[in-house]
C-alpha cells in the first residue's frame, strides 16, 4: 500500500445498489421533512413498495396519506403531484417507466415546468419525477427510451441521470429540496449493480459533472447506464496507450459547461455517448456548444455517438446492435485521435 | 353518505341526475352578494369587449358572458383560503372570487403590475390570496391540479375546499376521468363544476359527448352528479351547498354540471356560424342577469334604485382597473430570465 493512500482521508463506504440507495435517500429525506410525499402505481408495501421495490419499507414507516399507491392515471399522479406541490408540499411523483411519461406531457410541461414563469413567480412546483427506463431487457419500443431531451428543451424543469449509487443518493436529497421540477431519469443497470456509497453520503448539487477519470488525449462526456460502456471502452483504450478523461455528466439540463468544455479545452477531442437517439439528442447540443466556445481550440470535430433512427427493438441481436457498444467507442475515439 | 345508485333506481330515474334531498337556500343578504358578483362579472366583461373592440388592448379573450351565476352562487359559500382551479373562459369564477380588479387588469393588459407580471395573460391568471391558484390554457387540465390541493387539504387537516371548473367539452377529455377516479377512491375535498354551455369550442354538446347529461358521468365515477338549472342562482346555490358540505364532511367529491349559455361564441371575434341564430335569441331572451334583478326587486331584498347604484359602483370599478392597468408599465424584458428556475438565469 502506498503512503498516499495512507494519508488519504479516510471514508467510511458501504456497498450499496442504486435501487437501495433512493430507498436511503427516500427515507432520510421523509423522516427529516414531513412535507415530502411519495406517489405512484404500486409504490405502497401494500402492492410490493414499487414496481422494482424503490419505495419498499416507506408506507409503512410515514402511513399510506404520504406515501400514496395511485390507480394506473399519469394524469392524475402528475395533477396531484403538481397540486400538492403548489400547496407547499414536496412530492416524488414516479412514473413507473419513462415512456409512460408520454401520457402525463401536459401536466409535466404545461404544468409542472411552466407554472412559476406563467404565475410570474406566484406558483412554485418543488416536485420530484421519478421514472426508470434504459434498454437491454428486450422490453422493446414502448419501455425503453431516453427521452431526456424532450425535457431539456423544455424551460422550467431540470433533468438528472445519475450512474453511481452514490450520486443516485446524492442527487435525490437535493432533488427533493429543489425549489423546482427535477425528473430523474433511473436507468436499468444503475438500480442494480452494487457500489460503494460513503456512509453519510449527502446531497450532491444538480448541475455538476463529475470528472471520473482525468486524461489528457480525449474527453467522453457520458452518463446514466451507458457509462458502464463508456467505461468497458476507456479500459481497452487506457491499454492501447491513449489517455482519457471521463466525464460524467450527471445533470443534462441544466448541463455543466464549465467542466465539459474546460476538459474538451485541455484534451483538445471531445466525444459525447449517450443511449438516447444521436439524432437532435444531448450529444448534439453539446456538440453545438463545444465548437461555438471552443472553435479553433479543438484538435479534431466533436464526435456523438447514440442509438439509431429507429424504435428500441425487441430481437436480442438487433437490440445489442441498437445500442451503443464498447467495440464502437474505442472505434470513434481513435477516429478523432486520427489513429 | 352517498352510495351508488341501485339498478332500479338508474332505471327509474332515467336521463335525470341525482336528485337532492334538503336543498340549502340563500337568504337575502347571500342573495344580494350573488346579484353582486353577477355584476361585476357581466360589466367586467362588457368592458373587456369594449376595450378590445377600441383597440386599446390586444388579447385572446374567451367571454363567458350568460355563464355569469354559476361561479357567483359557488363564490359565496367559498371561503378566502378555500382554492379554485379554472380554465381560459375563466376570468368569471376570478371575479366571482373577488380577485382584486386592478391587478387583473393589469394583467390583461400584460402589464408589470399584473397578477403574473403580465407572463400569464387573460388565460392564465393566478392569485393565491384569492384562492385563485390555476387557470389554465389546456382543457381538462384544471381538474388533476384540484386534486392536489385536495391532498394536501387532507394533509394538513383542514376543511379547505377546492372547486375545479372546467367546460362541457372538458368532459370528453382523459384528465376529466383520470381526476374524477382518483378524487374518489381518495375522497377527495374537490367540487368539480362543469360550465355546460353547450357547445365544446364549435361543436354542438350532443355531437361529442355521449350521454344527455354530463352528471351521469358520475355513476362510474362513485360520487353524486347534479345537473342543475346554471341560470337560476336558488338551483346552483342549494346544489353546491350540498356538495361543498359533503366535501367538508370529508365523504368526497360531487360532480356539478351547470347548464347555461355563450352568450358570445367561443372566442372573442367568432361569428357563431355554428349555432342557430333563433337558440342564441331565445338564450339572450332568458339571460339570467335581469331575471334574477327582477326577483330581487319582487322579493323585496333590493330596490331598482339600489341595484342601479350597486351596478353604478361596479362599473365604476372596472373603469378605475382599467384606467389603472393602462398607466402601468410594460415588464422588462429581463423578466425572460426570472421565474423560470427559482434562481434568476444568467444574463
Amino acid at each position: 500500500m502506498s503512503t498516499d493512500t495512507l494519508e488519504a482521508p479516510v471514508v467510511e463506504t458501504v456497498k450499496m445498489n442504486g435501487l437501495q440507495a433512493i430507498n436511503a435517500a427516500l427515507m432520510e429525506a421523509m423522516e427529516a421533512d414531513p412535507k415530502v410525499l411519495v406517489l405512484g402505481e404500486d409504490i405502497a408495501d401494500n402492492e410490493g413498495g414499487g414496481v422494482v421495490g424503490v419505495t419498499r419499507g416507506l408506507s409503512s414507516k410515514f402511513g399510506t396519506l404520504r406515501v400514496r399507491s395511485t390507480p394506473i392515471s399519469e394524469q392524475a399522479i402528475m395533477g396531484a403531484a403538481i397540486g400538492a406541490a403548489m400547496a407547499g408540499y414536496k412530492p416524488v411523483a414516479e412514473i413507473m417507466l419513462m415512456n409512460f411519461t408520454t401520457v402525463a406531457m401536459d401536466m409535466i410541461v404545461n404544468h409542472a415546468a411552466k407554472l412559476r414563469f406563467m404565475s410570474g413567480g406566484q406558483s412554485q412546483v418543488p416536485l420530484v419525477i421519478r421514472t426508470l427506463t434504459g434498454a437491454g431487457n428486450q422490453t422493446a419500443g414502448q419501455h425503453a427510451d431516453f427521452y431526456e431531451a424532450w425535457f431539456a428543451h423544455t424551460a422550467g424543469i431540470k433533468v438528472v441521470i445519475p450512474w453511481t449509487p452514490a450520486d443516485m443518493k446524492g442527487l435525490y436529497l437535493s432533488a427533493i429540496q429543489d425549489p423546482d421540477p427535477v425528473i430523474i431519469i433511473e436507468s436499468g443497470k444503475t438500480l442494480f449493480v452494487p457500489m460503494d456509497v460513503p456512509v453519510n453520503q449527502g446531497p450532491i448539487p444538480i448541475g455538476k459533472a463529475n470528472v471520473v477519470m482525468p486524461g489528457s488525449d480525449l474527453t467522453i462526456v457520458s452518463y446514466g447506464q451507458m457509462m458502464f460502456t463508456v467505461m468497458q471502452a476507456v479500459e481497452e483504450l487506457t491499454a492501447a496507450g491513449i489517455s482519457v478523461e471521463v466525464v460524467d455528466l450527471r445533470t443534462i439540463s441544466p448541463w455543466d459547461k464549465e467542466t465539459v468544455l474546460a476538459s474538451a479545452e485541455k484534451t483538445g477531442r471531445l466525444l459525447v455517448v449517450h443511449e438516447a437517439g444521436r439524432n437532435f439528442g444531448p450529444g448534439a447540443e453539446i456538440a453545438a456548444t463545444a465548437q461555438e466556445v471552443l472553435f479553433g481550440k479543438l484538435k479534431a470535430p466533436v464526435g456523438r455517438l447514440g442509438a439509431p433512427y429507429c424504435a428500441v427493438p425487441f430481437a436480442k441481436k438487433l437490440e445489442d446492435a441498437y445500442l451503443v457498444q464498447p467495440p464502437e467507442i474505442v472505434a470513434e475515439a481513435k477516429r478523432l485521435l486520427a489513429i | 353518505m352517498f352510495s351508488n345508485p341501485s339498478s332500479e333506481e338508474l332505471s327509474e330515474r332515467g336521463t335525470m341526475s341525482d336528485t337532492l334531498q334538503n336543498r340549502a337556500t340563500p337568504d337575502a343578504a347571500t342573495q344580494l352578494d350573488i346579484y353582486r358578483r353577477m355584476i361585476r362579472i357581466e360589466r367586467n366583461d362588457d368592458l373587456t369587449r369594449q376595450q378590445i373592440r377600441r383597440g386599446r388592448i390586444t388579447a385572446p379573450y374567451y367571454s363567458a358572458r350568460g355563464q355569469e351565476c354559476i361561479p357567483s352562487s359557488i363564490s359565496v359559500l367559498l371561503n378566502d383560503d378555500d382554492k379554485i382551479c379554472t380554465i381560459y373562459r375563466g376570468i368569471h369564477d376570478m371575479v366571482a372570487k373577488d380577485m382584486p380588479l386592478r391587478p387583473l387588469w393589469a394583467e390583461i393588459c400584460g402589464r408589470v403590475d399584473g397578477t403574473c407580471k403580465g407572463k400569464g395573460g387573460p388565460m392564465h391568471l393566478t392569485h393565491p390570496e384569492t384562492g385563485v391558484m390555476v387557470t389554465t390554457g389546456i382543457v381538462g387540465s384544471s381538474m388533476p391540479i384540484a386534486n392536489g390541493f385536495g391532498w394536501a387539504s387532507l394533509l394538513d387537516g383542514t376543511k379547505q375546499v377546492t372547486v375545479a371548473y372546467f367546460g362541457d367539452g372538458a368532459s370528453n377529455i382523459g384528465a376529466f376521468h383520470e381526476a374524477l377516479n382518483l378524487a374518489s377512491v381518495w375522497k377527495l375535498p374537490v367540487i368539480f363544476v362543469c360550465q355546460n354551455n353547450g357547445f365544446a369550442e364549435h361543436t354542438r354538446y350532443e355531437n361529442g359527448t355521449s350521454v344527455d347529461f354530463i352528471a351521469k358521468r358520475a355513476i362510474g365515477y362513485g360520487m353524486p352528479g347534479y345537473t342543475v338549472d346554471g341560470n337560476d342562482p336558488l338551483d346552483v346555490y342549494a346544489h353546491a351547498h350540498a356538495a361543498i358540505e359533503r366535501a367538508r364532511a370529508g365523504e368526497g367529491p360531487t360532480l356539478l354540471e351547470c347548464k347555461t349559455f355563450r352568450f358570445m361564441g367561443h372566442v372573442f371575434g367568432d361569428n357563431d356560424a355554428y349555432m342557430t341564430k333563433e337558440e342564441k335569441a331565445a338564450a339572450i331572451e332568458a339571460d339570467p342577469l335581469p331575471r334574477f334583478r327582477q326577483k330581487l326587486i319582487d322579493d323585496g331584498v333590493a330596490t331598482a334604485d339600489e341595484l342601479d347604484a350597486l351596478t353604478a359602483k361596479i362599473e365604476a370599478e372596472v373603469n378605475d382597473a382599467i384606467e389603472y392597468a393602462m398607466a402601468c408599465e410594460f415588464p422588462s424584458d429581463d423578466e425572460l430570465r426570472r421565474d423560470v428556475f427559482a434562481e434568476e438565469i444568467a444574463a
